[in-house]
């Protein structure tokens, strides 16, 4: 029966020893430990949902340089087709300048050579007459110093004119 | 609430089991003085005692020498407090030494102080062993072997637990080192398999630090009992020992009680009258049934496992052979491992059904 009477002097040791145990450990050991461990729970949690938000403003990060990269790719070939119609435009205008400078440089050089020409004509078409006005100023010259030719020649003249 | 029940029948199912494990009978053998009696010397060792009695040298002899360790023996009587040490009986527990302190004449009878009446010399006993001219001091508040090792086993705890906060506060990040590193699984194994699911996410917090408290007590005083050079420091197998943690659980579960509580004990919902009045009686008896059933079984669990590993040792006397000596040690060794799992099974089942009951206690009704 002994064995199974509580005792109330250790009864109320164990009270008074439990209650001091108690106060103390809740105060400097189970605070500051629970309090350390839902702590880091806590930052783990945070670590990991920022970890995510990281994952995914990754991705749209990612994603928006993609269609920067094809917004530039596309531009850059809008950039070179435009480049390469001016280009064509260019060499086009020049060519045309060039053939339009040629050409009239050769109408110039035709009408120098024309009135060049013209004028040599002209010239040349004096010089004939003159020469020929003095040959035939010796012709006649010739013909005239015999009366008989003057004769036939004033008749066959003559003929000529009364033909008419 | 339900819900609890269904716990309950599991968690006790689990618990009759491991309650059965070594329920002795009281050896017979009759007390004689020089004669080897078992039982004498295993009550001796299970209960509490003045003095911390650690060895005794030259065991045959007719004058033996007993190394203990003296403990103030502190009563109060009708003339106020006497202070003495436990050597002064000088080992005798038959009641032979009187001790006079104070105009009080003291003897020790199987670990208990009786004052002798006024006039008597000497202790006289009845035909069953009861003092018949002697009375117990009205308080004994004597710091008895069990009281010193609760007292051993407390600066053992905090110098764990508090070293092992210190580390939490020095290591900028809360990471675990050394001690804590231990001590963390630990204290969480307790507020994840044992606050939280029994009491609820939401409710859980006020409870932890009893619930840690107890369960760190009741498991390291468990382990003292088995360390073999404490002879018998068997405070958590002892019932005054369990009886105040019992209360003190009964006495949480109670004034944490609310509303739906005490409507499942005096007016069960949802049943007819008859049925409401004839389990309201259970109801109440069942209230004080919890902390008693925690009382007991913390008590005989661990008393049971100490007087099996004393009975088995004493085989070798009782036989008065050494051939006996190598089954005894095997044996008592086997019991010694199921004891060393007891010590946390033990302290697991109190702390688990202390939160269990605060979980029935405020669990809110959900009909």
């Amino acid at each position: 029966m002994d064995l199974i009477t509580p005792e109330f002097g250790l009864v109320f040791w164990t009270l008074v020893t439990f209650f001091i145990l108690l106060v103390i450990l809740k105060k400097f050991a189970w605070k500051p430990i629970l309090g350390a461990v839902s702590e880091r729970e806590e930052g783990i949690k945070n670590a990991l949902a920022s970890a995510e938000n990281a994952r995914i403003e990754m991705e749209n990060l990612q994603s928006d340089n993609e269609r920067i990269l094809k917004e530039a790719r596309h531009e850059r070939e809008v950039m070179l087709k435009e480049a390469r119609e001016l280009k064509n435009k260019i060499i086009d205008d020049a060519k045309e300048e060039a053939k339009r400078q040629s050409d009239k440089l050769v109408r110039q050089a035709q009408e120098t050579i024309l009135t060049e020409k013209k004028a040599a004509i002209s010239d040349l078409r004096a010089e004939v007459a003159k020469v020929s006005i003095s040959i035939a100023e010796k012709v006649i010259r010739g013909e005239l110093s015999d009366a008989d030719k003057q004769e036939k020649l004033v008749n066959s003249m003559l003929d000529d004119n009364s033909l008419n | 609430m339900g819900h609890s029940i269904a716990k309950i029948k599991r968690i006790s199912i689990v618990f009759l089991l491991i309650s059965f494990v070594g329920f002795v009978n009281e050896s017979k053998a009759t007390e004689s003085e020089g004669e080897f009696s078992p039982k004498d010397m295993i009550l001796h060792h299970v209960k509490d005692a003045y003095g911390m009695h650690i060895a005794t040298l030259n065991f045959s002899n007719r004058d033996p020498l007993h190394i203990t360790i003296p403990l103030p023996v502190i009563i109060y009587t009708d003339s106020g407090f006497t202070i003495f040490s436990s050597s002064l009986f000088d080992h005798d527990y038959h009641g032979h030494t009187i001790v006079e302190k104070g105009g009080l004449k003291l003897v020790n009878l199987h670990e208990k102080v009786y004052v002798l009446d006024q006039g008597s010399d000497s202790l006289e006993l009845d035909a069953e062993g009861h003092p018949l001219n002697a009375s117990r001091p009205i308080f004994d508040l004597s710091v008895t072997r069990n009281v010193l090792m609760m007292w051993v086993s407390i600066v053992l705890l905090l110098l764990i637990f508090l070293s092992s906060a210190r580390s939490y506060k020095k290591s900028k990040k809360f990471v675990p080192s050394g001690l804590a590193s231990f001590v963390e699984p630990l204290i969480l194994f307790v507020r994840d398999e044992i606050g939280r699911p029994m009491i609820g996410d939401e409710k859980y917090k006020p409870y932890m630090p009893y619930l840690l408290t107890v369960f760190f007590f009741i498991w390291i005083n468990n382990i003292f009992g088995l360390i073999p050079i404490l002879n018998g420091a068997n405070l958590s197998g002892n019932i005054s020992f369990t009886f105040t943690l019992a209360t003190v659980t009964f006495i949480i579960t109670t004034l944490s009680g609310n509303k739906n509580y005490w409507k499942h004990i005096f007016w069960m919902p949802g049943l007819p009258v008859p049925m409401k009045l004839f389990l309201m009686p259970i109801e109440i008896i069942g209230m004080f049934v919890k902390p008693i059933s925690l009382m007991i079984r913390l008590f005989a669990n661990i008393t049971a496992g100490h007087v099996i590993i004393l009975a088995l040792m004493s085989l070798i006397f009782v036989f008065k052979s050494v051939a006996i000596a190598p089954i005894s040690i095997a044996f008592s060794l086997f019991i010694t491992v199921i004891e060393i799992i007891v010590t946390a099974i033990q302290a697991y089942i109190f702390t688990i059904l202390s939160a269990l009951y605060f979980g029935m206690a405020t669990e809110e009704e959900h009909h």
